[in-house]
Formats: structure tokens, sequence, C-alpha cells
């Protein structure tokens, strides 16, 4: 048993626990933040100086390798920049300062053991690690549309553990053991429908794990949890999460369930083509821009299910760089809202008429991020979808792909609907919207990185298809 | 070195980037400063230029090796991007780095107070960078991404004062002109990837010249690429924008449309060279398209009355004649007349030499007229006049540039001149007739501009007392005047594969004696007519009034164009029908399915009732649901 190997998430736990300490000693919480922020070099530096290592400790059942070293790093990433962005947000808050980053910090820890596990249990206690942390951010404002909505994701989120651990059952009852490659080996072959108990095992599976990255129809949750959660939280639930979730199918799917891959496949492509329909079109009609973000993000979980469709290395490293890419998006696309919406006090996209005029650069950030989201050129957004249809093609997936590229052209219209508002409207006051220097920062990070990747996009695809090798050795 | 050429172009690109998202948004009180970060940046590339400069010259063959990096991998396709360090690009970048700083120089002169002064230096970084890239690129597809970016830049500055109606006219002209001919070069690049897997020029012309890639197919592509190459170099007939171009500032006009942008057509047929000199017909074309454009333009700049307008026809004719030198040595290469990798060189050498002299001496004559309509307040010739006294450094300046561009020994226009007419001579010679008269008309309408602006009294408004330009603005046209001098002496010809030339043997040959005369007795006439007035230049248009209306009227090509094939063509006829099936049968469809779409997204939005027990609901129904659809289809 190796515990340097686990040196990345037991040094952000500490980092917790010392925030939370210094929530108690200090007077001026803005120091937090820096220190939360700051700590998070310690477990990044321990993930690059384990970068390359290929070993498991506890029994197999933790795994470190360019897979989960790639999470390591996107994780610690997302949980800086939502710090980042929390700063004018948490500062308002009279107490509990402490306990904001720290439970961030936490769910960060077990978003990067739910990438690293590689046993059913294990999994499981990663996951309910990063959901109970997640639950209670998501309550954290106590007005009653925050309480509403973290009442509503713990209760989704129990009956969806519940799904998920019957699920495991089935399978730890199919094979007799919960270690992901001795599922792989006892794995019955013949496809699923000779084997009804397994059918039901993985169904269950894919709808625990559906609730996290919000597909249909496990998304219900999502508009109402994100429209009533703190802001940074929704934005940090919307990449975050959904990337964790994503790590965790690909780890139980491609290592253990591997034999069945053409059953569950067809699953996910299906899903896909339905979530992203389903998203993007009920996102058009939508009026507050919190909602419209949590259906389009929605519709991009759709996008990255292709992915999982095309059960190969490349529609695999395709997700991870989609994931990548769709993060530092998504994440600029909520910061620069977080900063607008701090100033006027209103998520309608109707208030955000005139924004070019009021703050040039946040409009220009999001409206970048959101041509990003459409995926149109130079940016990250686009390179990512030229990948990962390019891996459904390859998959003999194209009736999946001209659903993605229909849907590409209707969520082009509620995307540049915001864009054609902050730029062509006339605003109802000249007031200049400032930001803080800490969002500006997170804010300049996301849209570099989505311009970087949108240009030279081998930086990050060379990580990615190193990370899925040990899938397709 | 491959840090050098990335820093090269990279530089003033970082420069545009701190003045639009630093400098205009928070420092807009002190605009000077991106005036600062443009000169420092652009003469950072200008060292990192000559450096490379030296790195070329002393590599064995002229070629630097660069590494390829890998841009972008799908499936089992990669396209690589990297830059050529060869000797071609290394010309090109100075001569784009010399001419962007002196032009830097003088604009903080030209633009002093202007309300947009951030945003013309940013516009003014970003052409220099993405001109530089376009010269490093090492395969097609990213010098077509600079190629567009430069057509983007000098379309934001060709329309900087968009408030005027006419900028903006003349911008949104030359960008849908040039269009045109991008299109020709899109569909070629396309084509040459579709059929040979690559963008890489090196590899495209050793494709070539093996064979690989030949006949018909390869006349095609040359011939589309050349398409780009006219409309951006304003050949005929896409000639149309380039004079309504005037319309921008003018440093823009010294640097984009006359010295460097414009001079990217004639950098393309040479970075092609290879490729498109391995088709006899495409080669001809470039020869003959470009010995027509250079006496075409020639003709309707003798009778402008506008500064830069004669200024541009006399760049748009320049720009002939150096499509004619590469296209009458690849003719000779095509023949057989020469020998391939003497010919490939030679042809390269002759067209860049003349670009390379052409862009000091063209951007000096800008810089006269911007000083001259600095103290005049017009660009109108026949409201100057006198301005030699007024205005003696100006002057002597613009004196220098004209006699270089007439083609002077031993001025820098002389040496490019003469080798493309010697080339002309052996392997075009109706071409090499039309050049020479060409000579005269230039020599013509430089003197006519010469004797008109800065002879005789003026003859402007009483109230504008003349003086001369200020020293920011004076120097730069004086180190302009000394290159328009020396620039044709430095052994760039050698340097590019071509032949040398002698101080003093040049004049041992009969045609450069030829070309001597014709120029000094067009410098003869426009003395006579307009500063003699020996023979009246009212009686001359009345005599030749039929010929005098066609060229001035530019051969109605505007007319042309715009009535023509704008307003009959495709207004009343394409576009109509198009309209026709977009109202009612694209619109249709389209009204039909966004309606349908929104009303389906407000329907659906119902389903979203903020019952938790609804949403528990719709988990256990989706299990329910794809069980059955694997009970059903499995």
């Amino acid at each position: 048993m190796n515990l340097y190997l686990l040196a990345p998430e037991i040094s952000l736990c500490g980092l917790a626990i010392v925030v939370i300490l210094l929530d108690l000693v200090l007077k001026r919480k803005g120091i937090l933040a820096v220190v939360s922020v700051a700590g998070l070099i310690v477990p990044g530096a321990f993930t690059l100086a384990l970068w390359g290592r290929e070993e498991t400790t506890f029994a197999g059942m933790l795994a470190i390798d360019q897979f989960s070293l790639f999470f390591n790093l996107f994780f610690l990433v997302m949980a800086a920049l939502v710090i980042l962005s929390s700063v004018d947000y948490v500062s308002k808050f009279r107490a509990f300062q402490g306990e904001y980053y720290a439970l961030v910090l936490l769910s960060a820890a077990g978003m990067m053991l739910m990438a690293s596990t590689r046993e059913l249990i294990s999994i499981y206690v990663a996951l309910e690690l990063v959901a109970i942390s997640l639950y209670a951010l998501t309550g954290f404002l106590k007005d009653p549309k925050s309480s509403e909505a973290g009442m509503k994701y713990l209760l989704l989120g129990a009956v969806a553990s519940a799904v998920l651990l019957y699920g495991m059952a089935m399978v730890f009852g199919l094979t007799g053991t919960t270690h992901l490659e001795e599922i792989a080996q006892a794995i019955p072959g013949g496809g699923l429908l000779a084997n009804p108990a397994l059918l039901l095992g993985i169904v269950l599976l894919v709808a625990g794990f559906g609730f996290k990255i919000a597909t249909v129809p496990f998304q219900m949750w999502v508009p109402d949890v994100y429209e009533g959660a703190p802001t940074p939280i929704t934005a940090y639930l919307s990449v975050a999460s959904k990337a964790a979730g994503f790590a965790v199918i690909l780890r139980v799917f491609y290592e253990a369930l591997g034999a069945v891959s053409l059953d569950w496949g067809i699953i996910f492509a299906i899903l896909a083509a339905i979530t992203m329909t389903l998203g993007n079109v009920v996102a058009i009609a939508q009026t507050n821009i919190k909602r419209m973000l949590a259906y389009s993000t929605i519709a991009q979980a759709g996008y990255l299910m292709m992915g999982l469709a095309a059960v190969s290395a490349l529609g695999s490293s395709a997700l991870l760089f989609f994931l990548g890419a769709y993060a530092l998006t998504n994440l600029g696309a909520f910061i620069a809202i977080i900063a607008i919406s701090n100033k006027i006090d209103s998520d309608l996209i109707g208030d955000y008429s005139g924004m070019a005029r009021r703050a040039p650069l946040l409009a220009l950030a999001l409206a970048f991020c959101l041509i990003s989201l459409i995926g149109i050129p130079p940016t990250a957004g686009f390179m990512a979808k030229i990948y990962i249809f390019n891996a459904a093609v390859q998959y003999d997936l194209t009736w999946l792909v001209i659903i993605a590229v229909v849907n590409t052209a209707i969520s082009a219209y509620y995307y540049l609907r915001v864009v054609k508002v902050m730029y062509l409207e006339a605003p109802p006051s000249e007031e200049a919207v400032p930001s803080s220097a800490s969002l500006r920062a997170a804010l300049s990070f996301c849209c570099l990185g989505v311009l970087l990747l949108g240009v030279y996009p081998w930086a990050l695809l060379r990580i990615t298809q190193a990370a899925v090798d040990i899938f397709f050795p | 070195m491959p840090e050098v050429a990335l820093a090269i172009f990279l530089l003033p690109i970082f420069s545009f980037v701190v003045i639009s998202l630093i400098i205009r948004p928070f420092l807009n009180k002190r605009p000077q400063l991106s005036w600062y970060v443009t000169i420092a940046s652009i003469g950072a590339s200008l060292i990192l230029s000559l450096w490379m400069l030296v790195e070329v010259i002393k590599a064995p063959g002229h070629v630097l090796p660069m590494p390829d990096y890998q841009w972008l991998v799908i499936g089992d396709t990669s396209i690589h991007l990297g830059v050529m360090a060869d000797s071609l690009a290394a010309v090109m970048l100075i001569v784009v780095t010399v001419v962007s700083l002196v032009v830097q120089i003088y604009s903080r002169g030209y633009m002093h107070g202007d309300p947009g002064y951030c945003r013309y230096f940013a516009f003014m970084s970003l052409f220099t960078g993405s001109m530089l890239g376009l010269v490093l690129a090492d395969n097609l597809l990213f010098l077509f991404v600079f190629w567009e970016l430069v057509g983007l830049c000098s379309y934001l500055l060709i329309g900087f004062w968009f408030h005027r109606p006419e900028a903006a006219r003349a911008a949104t002209k030359a960008f849908i002109v040039t269009r045109i001919g991008d299109f020709g070069f899109l569909a070629a690049i396309l084509f040459l990837y579709a059929k040979t897997g690559t963008f890489d020029i090196g590899e495209l012309q050793h494709l070539a010249l093996v064979g690989a890639i030949g006949g018909t197919a390869l006349t095609w592509a040359a011939i589309g690429i050349f398409s780009g190459a006219v409309g951006k170099s304003a050949q005929f007939p896409l000639h149309t924008w380039l004079p309504d171009a005037m319309e921008g500032p003018t440093p823009v006009s010294a640097l984009i449309h006359a010295a460097t942008m414009v001079a990217a057509g004639v950098f393309l047929v040479a970075r092609l060279f290879p490729m498109i000199a391995s088709s006899y017909e495409a080669i001809m074309t470039v020869a003959i398209i470009g010995g027509f454009t250079a006496i075409f333009a020639a003709t309707m700049g003798m009778v402008m009355n506008d500064f830069k307008r004669i200024l541009a026809y006399s760049t748009i004719s320049q720009l002939g004649y150096m499509m004619l030198g590469l296209g009458v040595v690849g003719v000779g290469v095509a023949r057989g007349a020469v020998a391939l990798e003497v010919g490939l060189a030679l042809g390269v050498a002759v067209g860049i030499f003349h670009l390379f002299n052409h862009a000091f001496f063209k951007a000096l004559l800008f810089f006269g007229a911007g000083s001259a309509s600095h103290a005049t307040g017009t660009f109108d010739i026949r409201e100057m006049g006198g301005l030699r006294k007024a205005m003696p450094w100006t002057f002597a300046t613009f004196l220098i540039g004209s006699l270089s561009i007439v083609g002077i020994w031993p001025l820098a226009g002389f040496w490019g001149k003469e080798q493309i007419l010697s080339q002309a001579w052996h392997y075009a010679p109706i071409l090499f007739y039309l050049a020479m008269i060409t000579v005269f008309m230039t020599a013509f309408y430089m003197f006519r501009l010469l004797f008109l602006a800065f002879g005789g009294e003026y003859r402007g408004g009483a109230h504008v007392s003349l003086r001369e330009s200020p020293a920011v603005m004076i120097v730069p046209m004086v180190l302009l005047a000394i290159l328009s001098v020396v620039s044709g002496w430095l052994p760039i010809s050698e340097f590019l594969g071509g032949e040398s030339h002698s101080f003093f043997g040049a004049l041992a040959s009969p045609m450069a004696w030829a070309s001597l005369l014709l120029a000094a007795l067009g410098i003869l006439l426009a003395y006579a007519i307009y500063s003699k007035k020996w023979i009246s230049a009212e009686s001359m248009r009345r005599r030749f009034a039929p010929l005098y209306t066609i060229v001035s009227r530019k051969y109605w090509f505007d007319e042309l164009y715009e009535n023509v094939f704008v307003v009959r063509i495709l207004v009343d006829g394409i576009f109509a029908l198009f309209h026709w099936f977009d109202d009612h049968i694209v619109d249709g469809m389209v009204n039909g399915i966004a309606g349908g779409t929104i009303a389906a997204g407000r329907e659906i939005r119902r389903l979203q009732t903020g019952q938790l027990q609804a949403y528990g609901l719709a988990i256990f129904i989706g299990i329910l649901a794809i069980i059955a659809f694997f009970m059903i289809f499995g």
C-alpha cells in the first residue's frame, strides 16, 4: 500500500481542513480564498510529480494512471476557477465562508477519487463524498429558492444513488466481485438479451450515472437546481460534477463492461440523440439565462455522450477533449454571468440588453464563450465538435452525427440571441458594470484557454490520447 | 531559430492584443502608449528579421531547416504547420518590417489627435503580424488564414473613417472584389488537398515538378491560385477596388495598398512558382495578365486628378510588371528554353527584386501625397501647385521617388525594371513592347503629377498657409528616399538565385538606353505640357476627346461591374430568383421548422413542473423505457 500515490487527494483534504481552521481564527475572510487557491498548488504539484506512473494501490481499488492524473489536474483547475469566481459572491455571506471553500475542495477530492477508483464500493463512496458536498453547497444561500434547490437535489440524488446501488448489486450478484477488472473477466458473453439480470444491472447503472451527467430522462433536477444554487456552484455542477460522472462511466463501462459494449453503446447513442434534442429545443423557450444555460448543459451532455457511444480510442479521447473544451467554455460563460448579475441583480436575458456598451469586455468574453458552445471556429468548442463528430462517423454512427449537426444549428439560435441582445439592443442605462480582479483573472484564463484549444488543439489532445491508452492497450 | 521565426509574426499580433484589450479599454487617456507598443513590437520584429536574414544567408542553399508542429489530427489525417525560412521569406520579412516601421513612425504625425488613434495602431499591428505570418507560412492552409486576415485589416483600415460614406463604400468594395479572387484561391487549395492530401507548399511543389499532379488539373489549380493573386494585387479584371481604397488614411495606403499587402499576390505566385510554372497555360496567363495590367493601369494614371489615385494606378501598373517578370521567366521554363532549376530561381528573383525596390519608393511617394495633403487639405492636384517652395523636403524626396519609379539609372527602380524588360525580350516579345510603352507612360504620369502638384503657383484657396510637415513625417520620408536610391544596389537578386548586375555594366546594354530614352521622352512631354505649357493640355484633351473620355471614365469598368453585373445580372436576375426561392421555399421550411421547434420547446417546458414526485417518476419511466427498448428491438 503506497500512500504517496494518494498524495494529491490527501493533501486536498488537508487543505480543506486548514481552510476551516483558518476560518475560526481569521477576522479577514478574504484570505480564505487566497489560501484555497494557492493551496491547490500542492495537490497539483503532487499530480505532476506522479505524471507518467501507472500503479494500483489499496489491493487494486485505486489506480494511478494517465487517466486519473488527467482528471486530477482537470478537477484542480476547475476548483481553482470556481473559487476565484466565488470571491465576490461569498464575501456577501455573514458566516460559513470557510465551509463554502472547504466544501468545494472536498468535493474536488471526491471527484478525483471517482476518476481513480477501480472498484464499485469505493466508486460509490467517492460519489457520495462529492454528492453530499454539492447538496450542501446548493442550499448554501438559505433563501427559499436555494433551499428548495438543495432539497430537491438531495432527494432526487438519493433516489439516483439507490438506483445506482441496485445496479451495482445486480452486477455483483452476477459476477461475484466488485473489482472492475474481475468483473470484466466474469461477465457472461452473448449479449444482454440472453442475460436479463445483466441488462437490468446495466440499465440501472446508466440511470444512476445518467443522473450525474444529466442525461434525459434523468435530467429533471437540472433546471431547478441550477437556477436556485449560488451561481458559482451552478457553474461547478455543470462542469466538474458532469465531468466526474463521465470519468466514472468511462472507467466502469470500458474496464468492466467492455464485453457488451455493442449493447450499451446503442443505449448511449439513443440517449445522446434524445438528450441533445430535448436540451436544445427547451433552451429556446427560456427567458432566464441561468435556466437557458442549464438546458444548454443538458444538450452538451448529449454531444459528450456521442463519445461514449463511439466505443473506441478515438471516441473516448474525443470525449475527454470535449470535456476540457466544454469545461473552460461553460465556466467562462458562467463567470461572465456571475460578474454581470452581481451588478444588475437579474438573470433575465432581456436585462442583458446593451451589455456590450456597459461592460465591453464581459460582453465580449460571454459572446466568445457562447460562440464556442455553438462550435464556431476559432474556438475550443469547434475543435471538440470536429473530433467527437469524426469519432462517431468512424464508429458508423452517421445518423447520430446528422442529428447532432441539426442540433448545433438549432442551438445557434438561442446562444446568438444573447449575443444579439447584448450587442444590438439599447442599454437601459449607461452605467458601467464593474467586475473584480479575481473574476477577471478566472474569465481571462477560460477565454484564453478556449482560444488556445481552438487554434492549437494538439496541446490538449496529446494528453487525452495518452489518458485513454489504458482502456485500449 | 524556430522561436525567432515565430516571434517575428507573433510580436505584432501580441501588440494588437495589448492595445485592444489593455490600452484601449483601460488607458484611453494615454493613447500614445499604443504607438509605443506598436513601434517596440515591429522594431523587435525588424531586428529578428535581420537576424534571420543573416542566418539564411549563412545556411547552405539559403534555406534554414525548420521543425513542423503537428496542429490537427483527425483520424488518420494530420495537418502540420510550420514556417518556411528561405531567401524569399527572408527578403519579404525585411520589406514588411522596414516599411511597416517607417510607416508607423510617420503615422504618429499623420494620425495625431485622431479619435481612433488606438484603434488605428491596433489594426496596423494586426496587419503587420498577419502579413509576416503570410510570408512565413509553409502550407497553404495557414497562408490562406493570414491572407484573409490581411484582407480583413485592409477592409478595416480603408473604412477607418467609417462615418464617411465613401470610405465605408470603398471598404466594402475592396472586400467583395478581392473575395471573388479568394474564392478561386480557396477552391484551388481544397482541390489540391483532395488530389494530394497535403497543404504543404514544399510537398505540393515537389509533386508538381515530378509530374504527380499535372495536366488540366494542375492548370486549373494554378489558375485558381492566381485568381487569388489577381484579386489581392488588383490585377485586371479585379483592379477596380484599389483606386477606391485610397479613401483610407494615407499611411495605410503606403503600407497596405502600395508596399506590402497588394504585393502579397506577387509573393503568392513567387511562393508557388514551381507549381504554377509547371503549367504552360497558367504561367502564360500570369504573364499576359501582368503585361496587360501594367499598360492598362498606366493609361488611366495619365488622366486622373486625384493625387493618391494616380499613385494607386501606378501601383497596379507596377504590380503588373512584377507579374510580367514572373510570368515571362515561367514561360521560358515551361517551354524548356531555360534550365529548370535556374529558371525557377530566376523567375522568383526577377519578380521579387522589383517588389523589394517598389515597396520603398512607392511608400515614399505615398508619404509625399500625405505630406502634400497635410498642408493643402486636399488630394486634388488641380488645387495644389507651387508646393516646391513651401515644402522643399517633401518635394526633394518626392522627386527622388519619381525618378526611381520611372527607372532612371542608377536609382532603385531602374534595376528591377531592367531585369523584367530583358527577360520579356527573351521569352515574350509582344509583352516586351507593351512594357516599353508602359515605361513612357509611367514617366509621363509621374511627372505630370509632379509638375502639377509641386511646380507653378499655388492654385488652392487663399486661406491655407502652406507649411512643411513636422519632422516626425519628414524623417521617415528621408529614410525611404535613401532606400529608394540604394535598395537596387543590394545583391537581393543574386541572393534569390537570379542574375547579378554590375553598376556601370548595366549601361552597356542597348535596351537600358532604349528604356531610359523612353522615360526621358515621357518626362519631357509632361514638362512641355504641364510646366512650360508649350502644348495646351486643353487642346490635347479636345483633339483626343474620345480616347480621353474612355480612359478618364476608367474604361467604364466600374459601371460595367456595378450596373451590368451587379444590378442587371445578379440583383435583377440571379438574386431575384434566389430571393423568390428563399421567400417561398426556404423560408417556408425554416419558418415551419422553427415554429415547430419553438412550440415544441414551450410544450416540453410544461413537463418541468417543479414537482419532485414527477421528477422521480421520470427516472423510473426512463429505466423502464430503456429496458422495453431492448426487449422490443434487441
